[in-house]
């Protein structure tokens, strides 16, 4: 059974629909990435599983109870924002214990001075301490404890986001673009900890993210969100090697897909791509213009004679382990950028001619309104490819 | 060179004219002080004496206590605005939460409201309120003195302004923790507002302090009166005569607010200036 | 542990099927709910001490109504007839507008001179601003005393240095010439202090390198450079200051009912004091609220130009 199950949620602000009716299962113990453009709704989907935000219609169901209507803090979730949210007057033990207090003390148990009257406040106090220190021993933040948020590093401070939320053993972990606020190297490294931190839990993560590849690396699944919708979702790999329409394509993977415009002609509905005639046959009427997506790896330098694309070295972008080159190819509107491995097209100069060539296989053809559209290799000619 | 000694001649010439001006500023303390430190016999002199050749401080100060309630005065005085003070965050910061972080029918209005009830000063609804009061019997009681104050439309203002800037994540971090909302105005903005309602809190209780039109017209006992009514009945009393004790009643009066500035200077003037701005 | 027992508790209560209708409408109540229980105890003062009795000036000032008459009748707009054919209305309101149009200028030029020399060097600053914001906060009551035995006509410090500088003593809060004048310039040495503040502000808010273009540019003297940059760029907290002072010595009255009690012969006979005296002292309230009305479309007028000064300087969001 899902842990959590979205059927049919549409939110509209005013008059503008944020969400489109979306329907999502994610298992026990899944690390499950919504991830798409700012403005695509993710946030707002993950506030509607949280209780922040009631959705328009449809229903959250979590470990298959309808949770509509439920308070956020009844729902059993931990949340760790992309501000972080500590409480600026609270020391990173009292923001850690917050949760715990909240859950574990009595209205009047929480009341300054008062609360030491209370039968079992101290023994509840110590259990609260316990648990604190758990958490910090975790995490490594033992020596932070007595600390105000204002006198941590960023690193430091998300890293007690993370401690508040695990303290509490939730259902389930919504992380709302954690990393974003982090410099680029520690979001690399906290990737990491995120990940390792999933798989020691063994509990259910929502992760929301604009970075593809925080998606990539760190995810079960991916659902990729445009518009208010779901348009795909399934593994990193499904996502990235098999993406089922044009924007999911482009979103994913750096740098971007390549996309050249193509058309296919006649009867067996080839392709023509650049002036050149490509063996497959398209499953689409003849005639039609073809967005063909081709990645930056999938390419590769050939002879002249081999060519199925060819243009002018604009650029050279070397980056140590590979080097990218930009192509600009007649008909093309944007460059093609082609990947290659470190101390490739060395002895290519900027402003040379250039030709390419690449695998059928690695093809991923898109019609006008950006559908995936299925191609076969024509038998006979595929060996010259 | 010539350049180095003009600024020094120019920031010694600047001291001398700041000085000046001080003094002028500063004379009537002075002389209120210096005269409550006088015998009457030095008090009507033709001759500027500007300090006494007999100290009758102590006589002075006595004076003044014996003949007015002074330290009643105070007290009220400390009552009322604390209770003012301490009323109006119980009542405004709520609301102000509202206005700043919860999405509801009606905001817009409320806001407009609160703009406006900034707008109308406290003198042009004293008739109103007077016969309020008058008709529900609390006239002449500490309440006449604190009911009208407890609502501050600009307190509203000034800390929903505040609270605005508070992310709202940290509010929604606050009900994944299962704060109440009530809660989340006491338990999370109230701790992180403190330097804007200190700056508030500055504000009012000097404004209530020194406010004399209301105590004025709302109370009648003189064991209900605040210092500035209280000074003035003393001062009608003693019909312009016995200026000695006068005086040590009045340096009385201001001496709690003044010792309170002088401790601190930056936080007084910035509440006043940026809180008294409205 | 606790929080399991919590979450098996939750789901008890969740799975109960009756209950699946009835959450949604009471989450969409919950919100406005609370932001209701919040506004609720503001709304109701606001509108019994505020909004009320603003409505209920506006009515009154078109009855009759005395207080402890045993009945009062709809005038319509006879109280402000009455008020327009008053001399000591007019008196009152003219007075009124003098002492605004002595304070403000006075104040403002006082403070932000004071401001300037304050940030023309750099030692002492802290200390200055202090010292010429206290009267801005001492209580004016016990203030206006400590005026009215300086200006003493026998006895009082400052008739007793004209005279020894040889030059005539007046009767500063007796000769109608001379008592709003007096009262007004006590309201300048209460007031300055405050706009100096705002101008020292204003000040630090110019950026330097703005200076030092003007000096590139040719400016030499501080007065080119105070004409070219200072004055320029002051411009908002100007016209700020000046509606605010406008505003608050609008309200002067403190020191016109300890001091001269609008006397001598109305000379100082102000809005406010006028207003108090007619529904305080005699309890023609219906007459008062009259005057109340006029004190308040005044005030109301200044507030709506600040709030225009505001809003073209600082957005609120």
């Amino acid at each position: 059974m899902a842990m959590f199950e979205l059927t049919g949620v549409r939110k509209s602000f005013e008059r503008t629909e944020v969400l489109k009716g979306v329907d999502l299962d994610i298992a026990d113990g899944e690390f499950i990435s919504l991830v798409g453009p700012s403005g695509c709704g993710k946030s707002t989907l993950l506030r509607i599983i949280a209780g922040l935000e009631d959705q328009t219609d449809g229903s959250v169901r979590i470990g298959g109870d309808v949770v509509d209507g439920i308070r956020p803090a009844d729902r059993n979730l931990a949340m760790v924002f992309q501000s972080y949210a500590l409480y600026p007057h609270l020391t990173v033990f009292n923001n850690i214990a917050v949760p715990l207090r909240m859950r574990r003390l009595s209205a009047l148990q929480r009341l300054p001075l008062v609360r030491w009257l209370v039968p079992g406040t101290r023994s509840a106090e110590c259990g609260i301490h316990a648990d604190v220190e758990k958490v910090a021993e975790l995490l490594g933040m033992r020596d932070l404890l007595h600390r105000k948020p204002a006198q941590l590093s960023g690193g430091q401070r998300q890293r007690v986001a993370v401690g508040r939320a695990i303290v509490r053993e939730p259902r389930g972990f919504l992380l709302d673009e954690p990393l974003s606020n982090l410099d680029a190297k520690l979001r690399v490294h906290m990737r990491t900890e995120i990940a390792q931190l999933h798989r020691r839990l063994a509990a259910t993560f929502i992760y929301v993210t604009h970075d593809q590849a925080e998606a990539m690396t760190m995810s079960d699944r991916i659902a990729v969100m445009m518009d208010g919708n779901i348009i795909q979702i399934g593994s990193p790999d499904d996502v990235y090697d098999d993406p089922q329409d044009l924007r999911v394509a482009e979103f994913i993977g750096s740098p971007k897909i390549n996309i050249l415009e193509g058309a296919t002609v006649g009867e067996d509905r080839a392709l023509v791509l650049a002036g050149h005639r490509i063996p497959i046959s398209v499953s689409e009427q003849a005639g039609r213009s073809i967005s063909v997506g081709i990645r930056p790896e999938a390419m590769r330098l050939a002879s002249s004679e081999g060519a199925l694309v060819s243009g002018r070295l604009a650029h050279k972008e070397n980056l140590g382990a590979e080097v990218l080159l930009h192509v600009d190819v007649d008909g093309q509107s944007a460059p093609v950028i082609v990947r290659l491995d470190h101390g490739g097209a060395r002895s290519i100069r900027i402003g040379e001619m250039i030709d390419l060539t690449f695998a059928m296989e690695d093809l991923r053809l898109f019609d006008k309104a950006g559908r995936r559209v299925g191609a076969k290799a024509a038998q006979k000619e595929l060996a010259y490819g | 060179m010539s350049t180095a000694r003009g600024i020094s001649l120019w920031g010694l010439l600047r001291h001398v004219l700041l000085l000046i001006a001080a003094a002028i500023v500063l004379l009537p303390f002075v002389w209120m002080i210096v005269t409550s430190l006088k015998p009457q016999s030095e008090i009507f002199l033709s001759e500027i004496r500007w300090w006494p050749e007999r100290l009758h401080a102590v006589e002075n100060y006595t004076k003044a206590f014996d003949r007015a309630p002074l330290m009643r005065f105070l007290l009220n005085g400390a009552i009322v605005t604390v209770t003012i003070f301490m009323l109006q965050v119980l009542i405004a910061l709520p609301a102000a939460y509202a206005l700043a972080k919860l999405r509801f029918w009606g905001r817009e209005a409320v806001f407009a409201l609160v703009l406006f009830c900034i707008l109308i000063p406290p003198q042009a609804t004293a008739i109103p309120v007077f016969l309020l009061f008058h008709h529900l019997g609390i006239l002449d009681t500490y309440a006449a003195l604190i009911v009208p104050f407890t609502i501050s439309a600009f307190g509203i203002f000034l800390m929903r302004q505040f609270f605005m800037t508070v992310p709202d994540d940290l509010v929604d971090a606050a009900r994944m923790d299962g704060i109440s909302e009530i809660g989340i105005v006491w338990r999370v903005m109230l701790p992180t507002a403190l330097p804007a309602l200190t700056a508030f809190g500055i504000f009012s209780i000097v404004a209530h302090w020194n406010d004399y039109f209301w105590p004025l017209i709302a109370v009648n006992s003189k064991e209900l009166f605040t210092p500035p009514v209280g000074v003035a009945t003393f001062r009608n009393e003693e019909a312009g005569t016995d200026y000695g004790p006068l005086m040590a009643a009045a340096t009385i009066i201001i001496a709690p607010l003044i010792i309170a500035f002088l401790l601190a200077q930056r936080r007084f003037i910035e509440g006043i200036t940026f809180t008294g701005m409205k | 542990m606790a929080d399991v027992a919590i979450a098996t508790t939750l789901s008890q209560e969740t799975a109960e099927p009756a209950r699946r209708g009835r959450p949604r409408l009471l989450a969409k109540l919950r919100r406005p709910l609370a932001a209701l229980t919040l506004l609720l105890p503001a709304m109701t003062l606001m509108t019994l001490l505020l909004i009320g009795p603003v409505v209920a000036v506006l009515a009154m000032s078109l009855t009759d109504y005395q207080l402890g008459a045993p009945s009062w009748s709809f005038v319509g707009f006879d109280n402000y007839l009455e008020l327009y054919g008053d001399r000591v209305f007019w008196t009152s309101l003219l007075n009124t507008l003098v002492y605004v149009a002595i304070v403000v200028p006075a104040s403002m030029a006082l403070g932000l001179g004071i401001a300037l020399l304050i940030e023309s060097g750099t030692s002492l600053r802290a200390f200055y601003r202090s010292i010429f914001f206290i009267p801005v906060m001492a209580t004016l009551i016990a203030m206006a005393i400590s005026w009215e035995y300086m200006l003493h006509p026998q006895f009082g410090l400052i008739n007793l240095t004209l005279k020894s500088l040889g030059l005539p003593a007046q009767a500063w809060l007796t000769n109608p010439e001379l008592a709003l004048p007096t009262i007004a310039a006590i309201g300048v040495w209460q007031l300055f202090g405050f706009n100096m503040v705002l101008f020292l502000a204003g000040l630090v808010s110019i950026p330097p390198h703005l200076y030092e273009a003007a000096v590139m540019d040719g400016a030499r003297s501080a007065w080119s450079r105070f004409w070219l940059v200072t004055w320029p760029m002051l411009g908002p907290v100007t016209m700020f200051v000046a509606i605010i002072s406008a505003i608050r010595s609008f309200q002067v009255f403190d020191t016109v009912h300890v001091l001269t009690k609008g006397g001598p012969s109305k000379a100082t006979e102000v809005l406010l004091y006028s207003m108090y005296s007619e529904g305080f002292e005699f309890f023609r309230s219906g007459h008062a609220a009259a005057i109340a009305v006029v004190f308040l479309a005044f005030v109301l007028l200044l507030t709506i130009l600040k709030v225009r000064v505001i809003e073209k300087k600082v957005h609120y969001a």
